[in-house]
């Protein structure tokens, strides 16, 4: 019984909210991954593009409310993603347009790109916060539990609950869609091919008859995809603020780079690990050790590693102990 | 040499001229974390400082005019910068302000000391700012958090609570509250399971409440703000049933808190500085009157600060803080004539035949030690979803 509420307690504090936080970061470090991988410069822009793609769906969504639409048990916002990812992947291939293509037939290095993607980054998050403002929005509706801490007690008799949000569900269903999707689509379809080979090796593929600016409007479109689904589902799951978006690009980028950037396998791992490492390390042992440790053994302090205010820390300190063991990251990405 | 004399002797002139209304600084936190709370604080101050001017008697006849000044209220610089501001460019030799704790250590060290000005804080609540160095020159008409926690305490003692966790803001008014709360708490016999901090404005708080709920309690003290962490952690702590039941010092009682929980967090009680007096019933007429709220969290402990001061000056017949700081608690206090807020007039004219007074004002006023408010608390519970008061004390 003991046991079962250590389990309980483990898995209600951290299983349940690292593993969906840890979803949202591997869908934005996936976004991160491709356009290191295929258009080999790294995108500052890319957690302002999140909120970018986070502001028209919940737009849409009041849209859809107002006209007494709704998704029944699930929440609106879903139904509403298709157009936020269809306006972001427009804003995003008018940003290549009117920015990035210019530097890119320059054969710009991947430094001067990262320079210019911070100025993307300034033009977003203004854009953002004219439009929606700075304020935190909640867009969250449908069922709020798929199991409450209550029922969950009740139903059971353990002394510990458990609770599961169905935006937690929500968001491991919807990435583990999105990633089978994205690996099917790279590795058995024409065009996921032909970006898989651009980013191999640029000059083989354009001898191979590749279209470069079909490619890169591809990624563009795909970037656009993954970073208004990772911000959409991040922000049911929590709330939407402009300024935790742009927060949100220190532990996607120590994902990316955990994991090896460039590689979309990676990119996903790398996300669990810093969501759980982030969750982990800052967890206080104390009850869990109480339940599972003999009587006279429990211990009297929190058997926390570090307070919580270190938590953006811990991928600070995963980053930099990648980069110094291992540069290339787990799964063999680039080093830049 | 006799050129340099007839100079600055025009520009005593000019200057003396340019004296003619007496300026007071309102200096708030208009933008940052707790600027819903701001306005209605800046409204009480102009309200007094506008009553004492249509008086006509104030200083031999002179008007009083508010200047407003931005002290943010987590940016020290900024305050600094706009306290600078208000005594150089625009001359005040009194500051109603400045709001937040941090920002207000910051302003009476950079400002008000070195050049000699009086400020009284409506809400500065630190526990820190009491044993501060400031040469006489800092009050506050609202308590220190030290009486607030003593306070708490004795609520949660009266409800059998020995067992509580402790969340905080991660700043000099969250610190020094968790800080004092913790003694006065374990002076009567109470455990603190765990105290601590987290940040505002993060989207995510499942970590901290994982802590706090692992360290376990019968409830949870959440010493925020409103608008910002303390509701994110509410929202966690109820998602993941950590705890239900929540201790709301002053930052947190706000409409905006059952806005967005309503009966969520039914049980959940707390306090905040406020009186049943009849002055404070007077200043909400008063401020109906003026269009805001006069209910709002410390609007009375900000009409109280700026008659204070403007009260001082008169009993001292000047305008420079050197000759009217010592004369803040006399007004304040016993004995004398007790004047209310409406009452100015009166007090003025006392003043000014040489008569004492005892400023009750808005929050029933009375200067202790260090020249801080003694304070009298407001005891809320919430009950199907609404802030209901349950007593003072």
């Amino acid at each position: 019984m003991d046991l079962l509420n250590a389990l309980v307690a483990l898995t209600n504090f951290v299983i349940v909210p690292a593993t969906a936080y840890g979803a949202q970061l591997a869908l934005g470090a996936l976004g991160v991954t491709l356009t290191v991988a295929v258009l080999r410069f790294t995108n500052v822009a890319h957690g302002d593009t999140m909120a970018f793609g986070t502001m028209v769906t919940i737009l849409a969504t009041w849209g859809l409310q107002s006209l007494g639409i709704s998704a029944g048990p699930l929440p609106t916002a879903l139904i509403a993603l298709p157009v936020g990812i269809a306006v972001t992947a427009w804003l995003l291939l008018a940003t290549d347009r009117m920015v990035y293509r210019f530097y890119r037939r320059n054969r710009a290095s991947s430094a001067i790109l990262l320079i210019v993607s911070i100025g993307v980054m300034f033009v977003m998050n203004g854009i953002v916060r004219l439009v929606i403002g700075v304020d935190e929005q909640r867009f969250d509706d449908g069922a709020r539990f798929l199991v409450s801490a209550r029922d969950f007690k009740e139903m059971t008799g353990l002394d510990e609950g458990l609770a599961i949000r169905s935006s937690q569900a929500i968001t491991l269903v919807t990435a583990l869609t999105v990633m089978v999707a994205l690996f099917w689509f790279l590795n058995r379809t024409r065009s996921g091919k032909s970006m898989r080979a651009f980013a191999d090796n640029r000059d083989l593929a354009l001898l191979s008859g590749i279209d470069p600016d079909r490619v890169v409007r591809i990624t563009w479109v795909l970037v656009a995809a993954l970073a208004t689904i990772a911000g959409t589902l991040y922000g049911l799951d929590k709330s939407f603020k402009p300024f935790t978006y742009f927060q949100l690009l220190l532990p996607i980028f120590a994902a990316a780079i955990v994991g090896g950037l460039g590689s979309p396998v990676g990119a996903i791992v790398g996300g669990f690990i810093i969501a759980f490492s982030e969750v982990g390390l800052t967890y206080a042992w104390k009850k869990v050790l109480g339940y599972t440790l003999p009587a006279g053994l429990a211990p009297d302090g929190l058997v926390q590693l570090l307070g919580t205010e270190y938590k953006n820390a811990v991928s600070f300190l995963i980053l930099v102990l990648v980069l110094l063991i291992k540069p290339t990251g787990l799964f063999r990405g680039t080093s830049t | 040499m006799k050129s340099l004399l007839s100079a600055s002797a025009l520009l005593a002139l000019v200057a003396g001229s340019a004296q003619a209304e007496v300026k007071l600084g309102v200096l708030l936190g208009f933008t940052g974390p707790l600027e819903s709370v701001a306005p209605p604080i800046a409204a009480g101050a102009e309200l007094a400082a506008a009553e004492i001017s249509e008086t006509g008697s104030f200083l031999g006849g002179e008007t009083v005019a508010p200047v407003r000044g931005d002290s943010t209220c987590i940016d020290a610089s900024a305050a600094t910068a706009a306290g600078e501001r208000m005594v150089t460019a625009e001359g005040v030799t009194g500051i109603v302000g400045a709001m937040c704790s941090g920002a207000t250590g910051a302003v009476l060290a950079n400002v008000a000391i070195p050049n000699g000005i009086v400020m009284i804080s409506p809400s500065a609540t630190s526990p820190g700012l009491s044993t501060v160095e400031d040469n006489g020159l800092f009050f506050r008409t609202a308590p220190s958090d030290a009486r607030q926690s003593v306070v708490m305490a004795e609520i949660l003692g009266e409800k059998d609570i020995d067992e509580v966790a402790v969340t905080y803001t991660n700043n000099d008014y969250g610190k020094g509250l968790a800080d004092s709360f913790q003694a006065a708490f374990e002076e009567a016999g109470g455990t603190v399971t765990i105290s601590a901090p987290h940040d505002d404005g993060k989207g995510d708080y499942s970590a901290e409440v994982g802590a706090l709920a692992s360290a376990g309690g019968q409830v949870l003290v959440v010493a925020g703000y409103v608008d910002q962490g303390g509701s994110g952690i509410i929202q966690s702590a109820l998602d993941t049933g950590a705890f239900d039941t929540f201790v709301l010092p002053d930052g947190m009682v706000a409409s905006a808190l059952t806005e967005k929980f309503g009966s969520d967090i039914d049980g959940s009680f707390g306090q905040l500085a406020g009186s049943d007096s009849e002055g404070g019933a007077a200043f909400e007429a008063l401020a109906e009157a003026a269009g805001f709220d006069g209910t709002a969290v410390y609007a009375k402990e900000g009409y109280d600060a700026a008659a204070l001061i403007l009260l001082a000056m008169q009993a001292a017949g000047s305008s420079e803080a050197s000759a009217y700081k010592d004369k803040i608690t006399e007004v304040a206090n016993a004995p004398g004539e007790k004047i209310f807020p409406g009452d100015l007039a009166k007090g003025l004219e006392i003043l000014a035949s040489g008569g004492d007074i005892d400023y009750v004002g808005a929050s029933d006023v009375e200067l202790i030690g260090p020249g801080e408010a003694a304070g009298r608390f407001r005891e809320v519970s919430i009950e199907n979803g609404e802030i209901t008061t349950t007593g003072y004390r």
